[in-house]
């Protein structure tokens, strides 16, 4: 596992102080606020946060769901527009989402699911080559034997089965980006591993460029390069996996860190989350958010300054960084 | 056989539309030559007879033969009913589902038409354009029943898609790039037929009620039976004050009769729609079985 940043490749994929604002009955929801992300070829990013830090807002801002408040989203160095995306940009990117018992339709076969976007895309001709290259993509998926399962309705399969389904109907685009927005999160534990080397298989073998999104900092240290770690709505820190969870630098990321259980990590004696959780405390509401540092009310170590400004990106070396006042003068201040 | 056709109430149902439906199709074959009756044959020898072994369901003010007019009035009832359902189902669909899948201005607008269709008075005022427009045969007045009578239907679908549209797997197909007609077509409306088969059957029943409502009240063409005109022509003669209940009982029955058709019909929709029903009642029978 390299440290090396391939800083001086494009990324594929990337948002730029992507901010989105949604309007909610009057009121305005910061969901998202400069929010910044790349993603490299053969890299997989996760993204880690609690409900509602806006983890999916960013993944559903890189699949242009929906416009862009402030700041842009690129597409190979170039921004991207504001519209619907079209074909051609989403033959690069594609969106998994979150529930596989949810995103096939009922009454539609396996094929059904997979020609589509062999035909939408232009990769297939006529139903008997849709057919073979359907059975190849539920081979890359490990779905065996893919014949099969072809004619197989949603209700006949597993949850696993499904998401893999889901997989191979993005892979059927034949994207450079993916976007696994907890794609794990609805599968049962025993089948979540296999998942996971699904994923790692994608990114090694055909250099996909990943976005995993997920709650669960043990399945992203297992699955990713790069976390960033993101707390109701701001980035609050992000580099290599092993500085990020090992050395976290970010106050939020310690509590998050400390929070998940890991045998295996070294774990500092003073624990600075309590058994009980008290330190932990409650997300803002998004409608009316914290001035300056969003996670400031929850912090143990809020300062003066952290109400006056969202705190500047430190550069902590290696590619390791983190938008923390406690660090913004170079100080350094490691707990761990 | 599907679970929901084993379903004794669908198969009793099922058993009434059929009989009725053969009645609009051969029921004219059917009086002339088994019945040796002509439904529109006036016999002022045998007015008001009550019935007997030549006219099996006695006769008319007229003379006319009740049994033959009621097999005759299966056609006009069944064609108001089925044409008037078509057209409130198709504009029903037209306006709810383009409402709610597309949204924005589109949904202001149609919106607008459907709430504007659904606080009008409708009986009233399909009684006055039928009234209106002259000469109203089967069709017109079927034509007036559906036009008026979609409103309802297309606010339930129109919320039904909103619903959908937000469903994971038409988001997702949407990623995948389907054009959003095709979203329509292949992921929205496949959902939306259980809903749409009810609202149909419902549709059917209305139109036959709305068609006899107005044949009572006196819209109809003079030239065609119907269930409707048979109980209006009952009511202009005094058919209940002077008791000749073998004249307006048949076609108030019929009429009835294809209302709990439907109702039955209805039962085995909600099966097909919801699997879990028929598994229910499955699960019961067995208990009655094993008890």
């Amino acid at each position: 596992m390299t440290d090396l940043k391939p800083d001086t490749e494009t990324p594929v994929l990337e948002a730029v102080a992507a901010t989105k604002h949604f309007a909610a009955g009057g009121a305005t929801v910061r969901a998202v606020e400069e929010a910044s992300v790349a993603l490299h070829r053969g890299r997989i990013v996760a993204l880690v946060g609690e409900s509602g830090s806006g983890k999916t807002t960013v993944a559903r801002l890189l699949a242009r769901m929906y416009p862009v408040t402030g700041g842009e989203i690129r597409l190979d160095g170039s921004p991207v527009g504001r519209g619907h995306p079209d074909r051609e940009y989403l033959r690069r990117v594609q969106l998994i989402f979150q529930d596989p018992f949810a995103s096939l339709h009922p009454g539609k076969t396996v094929l059904h699911n997979l020609e589509r976007p062999l035909r939408i895309h232009g990769h297939v001709r006529d139903r008997a080559e849709a057919r073979a290259r359907a059975a190849e993509l539920l081979e890359r998926v490990s779905l065996l034997p893919a014949k099969e399962f072809l004619d197989k309705l949603p209700h006949q399969l597993s949850g696993g089965q499904r998401q893999r389904v889901v997989i191979a109907r993005a892979l059927a685009v034949r994207p450079a980006v993916l976007l696994g927005d907890e794609p794990i999160s609805m599968l049962d534990v025993s089948i979540r591993l296999d998942m996971l080397n699904l994923l790692t298989k994608l990114r090694d073998e055909e250099g996909l460029a990943l976005l995993y999104i997920t709650h669960d900092i043990a399945s992203a240290r297992y699955l990713c390069d790069d976390v960033q770690v993101m707390y109701a709505g701001q980035m609050v820190e992000g580099g290599p996996k092993e500085d990020v969870i090992q050395r976290p630098a970010h106050p939020y990321t310690q509590l998050l860190v400390d929070a998940s259980p890991d045998p295996a990590r070294d774990r500092a004696a003073d624990g600075t989350a309590d058994e009980d959780g008290t330190t932990l405390g409650e997300p803002p509401n998004l409608a009316d958010p914290p001035s300056g540092c969003r996670f400031r009310p929850r912090c143990p170590h809020a300062m003066a300054v952290c109400a006056e400004a969202f705190p500047p990106r430190t550069e902590l070396g290696g590619g390791h960084w983190a938008h923390c006042w406690l660090h913004a003068d170079g100080s350094g201040v490691t707990t761990t | 056989m599907k679970p929901a056709l084993r379903n004794p109430k669908v198969l009793a149902g099922s058993a009434i539309a059929l009989l009725v439906v053969l009645a609009a199709l051969f029921g004219d074959w059917f009086s002339v030559h088994a019945l040796g009756q002509d439904p529109h044959t006036l016999d002022y020898l045998v007015i008001n007879q009550p019935p007997s072994g030549h006219h099996l369901l006695g006769t008319t003010g007229s003379g006319e033969d009740v049994l033959a007019q009621t097999i005759a009035g299966a056609r006009g009832s069944l064609v108001v009913g089925l044409v008037s359902a078509l057209i409130s189902t198709a504009l029903g669909i037209l306006f709810g589902v383009c409402a709610g899948f597309f949204g924005g201005v589109a949904d202001t607008v149609l919106n607008f038409i459907t709430n504007l269709f659904i606080v009008m008075p409708v009986f009233a005022l399909t009684l006055i354009v039928a009234g209106y427009l002259n000469n109203t045969g089967t069709m017109t007045i079927a034509l007036i029943i559906g036009v008026f009578g979609w409103a309802g239907g297309a606010r339930s679908l129109r919320a039904q898609t909103m619903s959908l549209r937000g469903r994971d797997h038409v988001q997702a197909m949407r990623m995948l790039g389907e054009s959003r007609t095709r979203l329509v077509f292949s992921e929205v409306l496949p959902r939306l037929y259980p809903l749409i088969s009810a609202m149909f059957l419902h549709a059917v029943i209305g139109g036959v009620l709305a068609e006899a409502g107005l044949a009572f009240l006196g819209v109809s063409s003079p030239n065609t039976i119907s269930w409707g005109t048979m109980i209006q022509n009952a009511q202009n003669q005094n058919a209940i004050i002077n008791g000749l209940w073998w004249w307006f009982l048949p076609p108030g029955f019929c009429i009835a009769a294809l209302g709990t058709a439907t109702g039955l019909i209805n039962f085995g929709i909600d099966e097909i729609a919801n699997p879990r029903l028929g598994a229910a009642r499955r699960a019961a029978q067995q208990a009655v079985k094993a008890a």
